[in-house]
């Protein structure tokens, strides 16, 4: 095996553990913590059905992000649908499965484009935070950075794709080896300079996830006025701190 | 125009988004409390020596506490959406007063404690230490929040200002670095049982006072009862409602409902207010007590039911959190929900038939409707969602002929703050409510141009007190401002009347 492949092998084991300890402990604490109080941004839903579809639309249409700033969410929008996109077509490289195969096949062709809508969508954004002056006052560096380093891995996987034809059969190879522990079969990674940035920088994502802005995406279902029902007069809703106070 | 010393701002046609202009309003802060207002609160009287780590420590115990703390405080990407949101960056341009400029106050020093990113890359994420000057913004910005949570309607991710606001005041007061207005204020209630101080005596006079006049004028002998054990409601009503302009017309037309309704009701004494500051100020133990007040009243006078007057944050506490802090209420008859608002009550009776209605007792009126925040944002009324929105409108249309909707941006849940609310109804920030009202204004004054809307109706003490003061300031009249229910009393008939002459009362509560 060849180092890049030792060494990028140890750096997705690592990113992966990070990932997800991170992750897991980050969502174990936003469930324990809890909500003392009823605080549904109304008009809410008065039953639990309501709110699933209250998520429903924020999750998969931005829906309160529609009503504040068009330019915003249209670019917003176009970004994560072909995140989404991209990232399904992905799972033929960790996957046998045959339905999944087929229905990745099935939708590739189309697909495979949208990683120029994701390109887009994400130009588009950093536009909004450089030429905006209330939005460029409240960007970080990190801000930035994030949008930089999503715009390079949907440009260097693009270039692999319609460009430079990595192997991709030895990626699959790789990562399947990487998901089983079965190192004996473990192909050399394509040495394609855009699949190693590529992979790098996917790494890095993987990592800074649990630590970055990117916490929205569990912090969205853990968002109390979003996720709460509005009965507050019918049922008793009390946290078990706040029940102390009563003893 | 009330004169000023700071410049009033221009009144558009349309709505405008304003450029940045950092640090317009950094001199804008409320006066601190004294010690002996920060006592009865359980908080200390000033900044001790080690107030950094207490800080921290402070922020830590909140973060543990509520969920929304957490989750909103890691959660922001920084879109944009909220910015132009906030009436307080529309009327100052100051960008710490767009809602995630206001949160990245706090923000900045969570990630730079809490975070590792903020610990071990502080520049790149923009963390920072807890400084002085940090704690100074804090004062000063965090009291330029009104908490109306206008910016968690667009907040893709409903990310509450209010809520970051609440958890920074409580932080500042466990510092002792508090508020003079809402901690004074709180304390009276605690000491003699309203935010204006009004002991038992003087409310039971100004209360027999209304009673005379109603009678003059009407023919009839109105109740207005305080302390009447075995009474089936008790109302719970802001204290301006006893004796400012225009609540207490308010005030009066809730007992003319009542007493065509024919039902038994009280005021008390213990609990002669509804408003709870303790919201405001972030303090849940506060909140309680304030609101365990309202539970003990309740038993005390035996009542079946609990009516709140009309008070936006009140309406919220009650609505959204006295179940929580001050229930259960199983003693009380459950027919009926606990609490209930004025307004419910009224449009009920509206719908049943038990008032006479002469609609031409509001005739000399154009009336449009401020919907308060936290009744438009952060509670209900009726049994769907945006009664809200629905009861007091339609209120207003079965007592009065001509209304009239302000912009649809700027009504429903898309409310626009009076500029007054969340704690800073005090002199000292007349700067900040001029200007923050400003979105509202122009609103109004689009309705009163086209429309010729000659009033504005509201549910909230604090509105109320707001727009009589500020209307003036952009050269417009501080008498057009009325309660609902003073709409509902010129228009009630009552049973065995003698005068006729309505247009007498418009005249003098306008
Ligand atoms: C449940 C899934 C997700 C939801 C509901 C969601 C929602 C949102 C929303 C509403 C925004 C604000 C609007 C915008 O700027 O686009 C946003 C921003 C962002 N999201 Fe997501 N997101 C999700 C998953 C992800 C994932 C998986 C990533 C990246 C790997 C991601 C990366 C970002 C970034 C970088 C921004 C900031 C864009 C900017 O700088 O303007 N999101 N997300
Ligand atoms: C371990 C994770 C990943 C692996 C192994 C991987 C691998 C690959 C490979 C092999 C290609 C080339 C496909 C071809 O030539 O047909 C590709 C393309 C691409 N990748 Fe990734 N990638 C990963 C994660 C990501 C992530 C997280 C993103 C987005 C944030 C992303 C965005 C893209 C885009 C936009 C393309 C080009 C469009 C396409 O082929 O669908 N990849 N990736
Ligand atoms: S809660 Fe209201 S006042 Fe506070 S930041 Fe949000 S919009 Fe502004
Ligand atoms: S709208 Fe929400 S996520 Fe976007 S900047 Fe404002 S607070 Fe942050």
């Amino acid at each position: 095996m060849s180092f890049l492949t030792i060494a990028f092998a140890a750096l997705f084991y690592a990113a992966t553990i990070l990932l997800v300890v991170g992750l897991v402990r980050r969502i174990m604490l936003y469930w324990k913590t809890p909500a003392p109080l009823k605080i549904p941004t109304t008009p809410a839903p008065v039953t639990q059905g309501g709110v699933v579809l209250r998520m429903f639309r924020e999750v998969v249409f931005f829906e309160s992000l529609f009503k504040s700033t068009k330019w915003t969410w249209l670019f917003g929008w176009l970004f994560h649908v072909a995140l989404f996109a991209v990232l399904f077509r992905h799972l033929r490289y960790f996957t046998d499965i045959e339905w999944v195969m087929n229905v990745v096949a099935f939708v590739s062709p189309l697909f495979k484009y949208l990683a120029f809508a994701m390109i887009i969508g994400l130009l588009g954004l950093w536009v909004r935070r450089l030429f905006v002056d209330r939005v460029r006052y409240i960007s970080a560096p990190s801000d930035h950075l994030m949008l930089l380093l999503l715009l390079l891995i949907g440009v260097s996987g693009a270039m692999t794709t319609f460009v430079t034809h990595t192997d991709v059969v030895a990626v699959k190879q790789f990562f399947r080896a990487l998901m089983y522990f079965n190192f004996s079969e473990m192909p050399n990674l394509p040495t394609d300079p855009f699949m190693v940035v590529h992979l790098l920088l996917v790494a890095l994502l993987m990592i800074i996830f649990p630590v970055s802005k990117l916490l929205h995406v569990p912090g969205v279902f853990f968002s109390p006025t979003r996720n709460q029902v509005d009965n507050p007069r019918e049922q008793r809703h009390i946290a078990d701190w706040a029940r102390k106070l009563e003893q | 125009m009330a004169k000023a010393d700071f410049e009033i701002p221009q009144l558009n046609e349309y709505p405008e988004v304003p450029p940045v202009v950092p640090g317009t309003m950094a001199h804008s802060k409320p006066f601190i409390a004294k010690p002996e207002f920060q006592e009865p609160l359980n908080f200390p009287g000033e900044l001790p020596d080690d107030w950094h780590d207490q800080a921290i420590d402070a922020m830590g115990d909140l973060l543990g506490k509520y969920r929304s703390l957490q989750v909103y405080l890691d959660s922001c990407v920084k879109c944009g959406a909220c910015t132009d949101k906030c009436h307080y960056y529309l009327g100052t341009n100051d960008p710490k007063n767009m809602p995630v400029g206001r949160q990245d106050l706090l923000r900045k020093v969570y990630r730079r404690y809490f975070t590792f990113a903020g610990k071990y890359f502080p520049k790149l994420v923009g963390a920072e230490d807890l400084t002085r000057e940090v704690l100074d913004d804090w004062y000063s910005y965090f009291h330029q929040c009104s908490q109306c949570r206008r910016c968690s309607v667009f907040c893709p991710y409903g990310i509450d200002t209010a809520e970051i606001s609440m958890a920074a005041r409580e932080i500042m007061d466990r510092i002792g670095v508090g508020q003079k207005y809402c901690n004074e204020i709180i304390g009276k209630v605690f000491r003699i049982g309203n935010n204006l101080g009004l002991p038992e005596m003087a409310l039971a006079d100004t209360l027999e006072g209304l009673e005379e006049d109603v009678e003059e004028e009407t023919g009839v002998a109105v109740k207005y009862p305080l302390d009447v054990k075995g009474a089936d409601i008790l109302l719970v009503t802001p204290s301006a409602d006893f004796f400012a302009e225009p609540h207490v017309d308010g005030l009066i037309g809730y007992g003319k409902v009542f007493h065509e309704a024919g039902v038994s009701w009280t005021l008390s004494s213990k609990a002669s207010e509804a408003a709870n500051f303790g919201m405001f100020i972030g303090s849940y133990e506060n909140m309680r007590r304030v609101s365990m007040r309202i539970r003990e009243a309740a038993l005390e006078l035996g009542v079946k039911r609990i009516i709140f007057g009309e008070c936006g944050h009140a309406w919220r506490v009650a609505y959204s959190f006295l179940n929580t802090l001050a229930g259960p209420f199983d003693f009380l008859d459950p027919k009926y929900p606990v609490p209930q608002h004025i307004l419910e009550f009224t449009w009920n009776e509206i719908q049943k038939g038990t008032l006479k209605i002469d609609k031409s007792g509001n005739d000399d009126m154009v009336v449009t409707f401020h919907d308060s925040c936290n009744v438009a944002r952060a509670s209900r009324m009726g049994d769907e969602p945006g009664g809200q929105f629905k009861i007091p409108r339609n209120v207003i249309k079965a007592v009065c002929d001509n209304f009239v909707d302000m912009a649809p941006e700027t009504i429903h849940e898309k409310t626009f703050c009076c500029g007054g609310g969340g704690g800073l109804l005090t002199d000292d920030l007349m700067e900040l409510r001029v200007k923050g009202a400003k979105p509202r204004m122009e609103a109004l004054r689009n309705v009163i141009q086209e429309h010729g809307v000659t009033n504005m109706a509201a549910i909230c003490a604090i509105c109320k007190s707001q727009f009589t003061k500020v209307l003036p300031y952009y050269g417009m009249d501080m008498e057009m401002i009325v309660s609902v229910h003073q709409l509902v009393s010129n228009a009630i008939v009552l049973t065995g009347q003698t005068s006729e002459d309505d247009d007498e009362s418009a005249d003098d509560a306008a």
